[in-house]
C-alpha cells in the first residue's frame, strides 16, 4: 500500500480465509523468551562478567579440587624445609633429588614451620570462600523469609518486624561483630565438647561462630530488600492485570512474584559473598577469625606481616588472592545485576 | 540507601509536607537513634560478660585473694543484672567509671585523650576522599566510555576490593621497609600521616567516585538538563548549576556509612601503624577484658555513627524536597 491515497476498490483475495501458514505467523511472532534465557543472554554479552565468572570457576577449582591432588597437606610440616623461597628445596629434599628421586616443587615456598605454602593458600581460599558462600546462603534464607513474612503480613506485624530491623540497621555492625565473635567462640567451643555435638567439633566451632555472627548482623539488609520487593510487587499493575484476567493465586506467585523477586535476591546474595569474605579477613587480622591450624586468607596474611621484610611473598600471595576474590565477585555481581535486575542499577 | 526515606514520584508531592510532619520525622529518627544506642549498650554488656575470663584473670602476679579484692572493689562480684542497672544509671548521669586495666584513669578521661587522634586521622581521610572522589566521579561521567572513564572505573573497582589492612600492610612494606622514605610508627611528624590517611581514604574515595559517576550519569539524563541545553546554556554552566547540585545528593547520604567504614578501618590502621587512637584502644580493651573500657568505647563510637546517620537523614530530607517522609 505504497499509494498515498489508497484505492477504494476492494480486492477479493483479501477476504479469503487465512491459510494454516499465515495463521501460524500470527500466533508466534517470535519465540517467547523466558526470564532466565533473557537474563543469560544479557549476561553473556557482558564481557567483564564472563571473565569474572571464569576467574570464579578457576578459584573454586583451586580451592576445592586442587588440594586433593596436591602431594602435600596443609598441616604437614616438612623438616629442614622451613622458610623456603618459591621453587627452592630443603636440605633433605635436595639429597633426595640428588639420589635421583623426584620431589614436587614448593611453587610458593614454605612457611616458618615448613608447611608447603601453595596448599595452605588453597586451603585458605577454601575457608574464605566457604565463609562467603555459607554466610550468603544463610543470610538469604533468614533475611528473605523474614522480609517476605513482613511484606505479606502487612499491618501491625509488619510494623513491629520492621522497627526491629530499623534498630538493628542503625547499629554500627563492626562493633557488634567484634564483640559477638569474642563471646560466641568460647560458648560454642564448650558446646562442641559435649556429647551429641560432635558434628560441631568436626566443622570447627569458631567457623560456626563466624557464620552465626554474620547471619545475626547481615540478614537485616536482605530482609529490607525482600520486604520492599514484596510490597512493590503486590501492588504492581501486572499483578492486578493477571488477577483481572483470572489467574489463580498460585500462578501469580509462581509466574510474577517469584520471577520478579528472584533476580534481586540472587544479585543481593552474590554481592553478599565478597562482603562476608572481606569481613572475615578483617576479623582474622584482628585475631578474631578462623583459628589455627586451619588457615583463612586473612590469617595467612596476618601471620606473614611480622616477617614481611624477609619473606614478602607469604604476605603478597594471600593479599592478592583476597583482593582478586572480592574483585571478581563484585564484578560478577554487578554483571548479574545488570542482566537480571536492571531496575536495581543506579 | 539511608533509612526511612524514599523517592516520591507520584502525586503526593503536590501537598507539601508542612513543618509539623518534618518535626514528627525528626522526633521519630531521634527516638530510633536513642533506642539503637540503648540496644548496643545492653547487647555489649551481656555479650562481654559471656566471654570467659575476667579483667584480672590474666595477671598471674596477683594472688586469688587480691583478685577477689579487686573484683569486689569494682563491683564485679555482684550479680550481672545488678551490675547492669548500676552501670546504666551511672552512664545516664555521665559517669562511665574507672578503667579496670589502666588503674586510676577514668574511662571518659582515656576516651577524651585518644579521641582527637582518631578523629584527626578520620577527618583528613574524609576531606581527602571527598576532594578526590567527587572530581574523579565527574570526570569519569563526563567522559563516559572513553579512556579516562575506563581508567578511573578500573581504579575505583580495585580500590573497593582491597581491604584496608592489606592496603596498609602493602604501603608499610613498600614505603616503610623497602624504600624507607616514610616513618612507620606513630603520628609524630607530618609525613607520618601520609600512609595511615592513604590507607583509610582508599575505600571511601573509590566508593564516592563510583557513586558520583552513576549519580551524575543519572542526572545528565534528566529532562531539566535537556531543557537547559536546549535553552543554549553552556555545558559548563549546565554541569555546575544544574547537574552537580542534584548529583551530589547521594554522596551526602554516604557520609554516615563512610564514618562507620572509617571507624572499621581505624581499628586495623591504628594497630598496624601503632597509632595511639580510640580504635586501638577498643581492640585492646576487648582482648584485655577491660569491661568498663569496652562499654565506654562501644557506646561512644556507636553514638557517633548513629548521630551522624540521623543528622544526614534529616539534612537529606531538608535539602531534597523530592524525598517523601515515611
Amino acid at each position: 500500500m505504497s499509494n498515498k491515497f489508497p484505492s477504494l476498490q476492494l480486492k477479493e483475495e483479501d477476504f479469503l480465509p487465512a491459510s494454516a501458514e499465515e495463521k501460524q505467523s500470527l500466533v508466534i511472532m517470535r519465540k517467547s523468551v523466558n526470564f532466565w534465557a533473557d537474563g543469560m543472554r544479557r549476561l553473556r554479552k557482558n564481557k567483564i562478567a564472563i571473565v569474572s565468572l571464569f576467574f570464579i570457576i578457576m578459584i573454586i577449582i583451586f580451592a576445592y579440587v586442587l588440594p586433593s591432588f596436591w602431594p602435600y597437606s596443609y598441616e604437614q610440616q616438612i623438616k629442614y624445609s622451613e622458610n623456603l623461597a618459591p621453587f627452592e628445596y630443603g636440605r633433605m629434599e635436595q639429597e633426595l633429588i640428588d639420589a635421583g628421586e623426584s620431589v614436587f616443587p614448593h611453587i610458593c615456598g614454605t612457611d616458618k614451620l615448613g608447611r608447603d605454602f601453595a596448599v595452605r593458600l588453597m586451603m585458605g581460599t577454601r575457608i574464605s570462600l566457604s565463609v562467603g558462600l555459607v554466610c550468603a546462603a544463610l543470610v538469604l534464607l533468614v533475611g528473605a523469609t523474614y522480609g517476605a513474612i513482613a511484606g505479606f503480613a502487612g499491618g501491625w506485624t509488619d510494623n513491629i518486624m520492621m522497627r526491629i530491623t530499623d534498630i538493628l540497621y542503625t547499629i554500627p555492625d563492626i562493633l557488634l561483630i567484634i564483640i559477638l565473635s569474642m563471646a560466641l567462640k568460647p560458648a560454642l567451643e564448650s558446646l562442641a565438647a559435649r556429647p551429641g555435638f560432635g558434628w560441631m567439633q568436626k566443622m570447627g566451632p569458631n567457623l560456626i561462630a563466624i557464620f552465626l555472627v554474620f547471619v545475626l548482623l547481615y540478614w537485616v539488609g536482605m530482609a529490607r530488600i525482600t520486604r520492599s520487593q514484596v510490597l512493590i510487587l503486590k501492588e504492581s499493575e501486572y499483578v492486578t492485570a493477571a488477577r483481572a484476567l483470572g489467574a489463580s493465586g498460585g500462578r501469580i506467585v509462581k509466574k510474577h512474584l517469584l520471577t520478579n523477586c528472584i533476580g534481586t535476591l540472587i544479585v543481593t546474595t552474590t554481592l553478599q559473598i565478597p562482603s562476608a569474605i572481606f569481613t572475615e579477613s578483617y576479623l582474622s587480622f584482628l585475631g578474631l577469625g578462623v583459628a589455627a591450624p586451619m588457615p583463612s586468607l586473612g590469617s595467612l596474611a596476618t601471620d606473614a606481616v611480622k616477617g614481611m621484610n624477609t619473606y614478602p611473598h607469604l604476605l603478597i600471595l594471600p593479599a592478592v588472592m583476597i583482593s582478586v576474590i572480592i574483585l571478581v565477585f563484585n564484578l560478577f555481581g554487578d554483571g548479574l545485576r545488570d542482566a537480571f535486575d536492571p531496575k536495581l542499577k543506579n | 540507601m539511608c533509612g526511612g526515606v524514599v523517592h516520591d514520584t507520584n502525586s503526593k508531592r503536590k501537598h507539601r509536607e508542612d513543618g509539623s510532619e518534618l518535626k514528627k520525622y525528626i522526633i521519630k529518627r531521634l527516638a530510633l537513634g536513642i533506642a539503637s544506642i540503648f540496644v548496643v549498650a545492653t547487647l555489649t554488656f551481656f555479650l562481654m560478660n559471656l566471654v570467659p575470663g575476667g579483667p584480672f584473670v590474666a595477671e598471674k602476679s596477683i594472688s586469688k585473694a587480691a583478685q577477689e579484692a579487686l573484683e569486689a572493689k569494682y563491683g564485679l562480684d555482684k550479680p550481672l543484672l545488678e551490675r547492669y542497672t548500676t552501670y546504666m544509671s551511672d552512664f545516664v548521669k555521665g559517669d562511665m567509671g574507672f578503667s579496670l586495666r589502666q588503674r586510676g584513669r577514668t574511662v571518659s578521661d582515656i576516651i577524651f585523650s585518644k579521641f582527637p587522634v582518631s578523629a584527626g586521622l578520620a577527618g583528613i581521610a574524609v576531606v581527602l576522599a571527598l576532594l578526590l572522589g567527587i572530581p574523579l566521579g565527574c570526570i569519569s561521567a563526563y567522559n563516559r566510555g572513553k579512556f579516562a572513564d575506563n581508567f578511573i572505573i578500573v581504579l575505583a573497582t580495585c580500590g573497593i576490593a582491597i581491604p584496608s589492612f592489606i592496603s596498609s600492610v602493602l604501603l608499610l612494606y613498600t614505603f616503610g621497609s623497602r624504600l624507607n622514605i616514610l616513618p612507620t610508627v606513630g603520628l609524630n611528624t607530618l609525613s607520618s600521616y601520609i600512609m595511615p590517611v592513604t590507607a583509610l581514604a582508599i575505600y571511601p574515595t573509590a566508593y564516592i567516585t563510583r557513586l558520583m559517576r552513576s549519580s551524575l550519569l543519572d542526572v545528565m539524563g534528566q529532562d531539566y538538563i535537556r531543557t537547559s541545553k536546549a535553552k543554549g546554556v553552556s555545558s559548563f554552566k549546565t554541569l555546575f548549576k544544574h547537574a552537580l547540585r542534584n548529583a551530589i545528593l547521594p554522596v551526602v547520604t554516604y557520609v554516615g556509612p563512610m564514618l562507620a567504614g572509617l571507624m572499621t578501618g581505624s581499628f586495623v590502621v591504628e594497630k598496624i601503624f601503632t597509632i595511639p587512637g580510640l580504635g586501638r584502644e577498643f581492640v585492646s580493651s576487648i582482648t584485655n577484658r577491660d569491661y568498663t573500657m569496652i562499654m565506654g568505647t562501644t557506646i561512644v563510637l556507636a553514638t557517633l555513627i548513629i548521630t551522624a546517620n540521623v543528622i544526614v537523614d534529616i539534612l537529606y530530607k531538608i535539602i531534597d524536597p523530592r524525598i517523601k517522609l515515611k
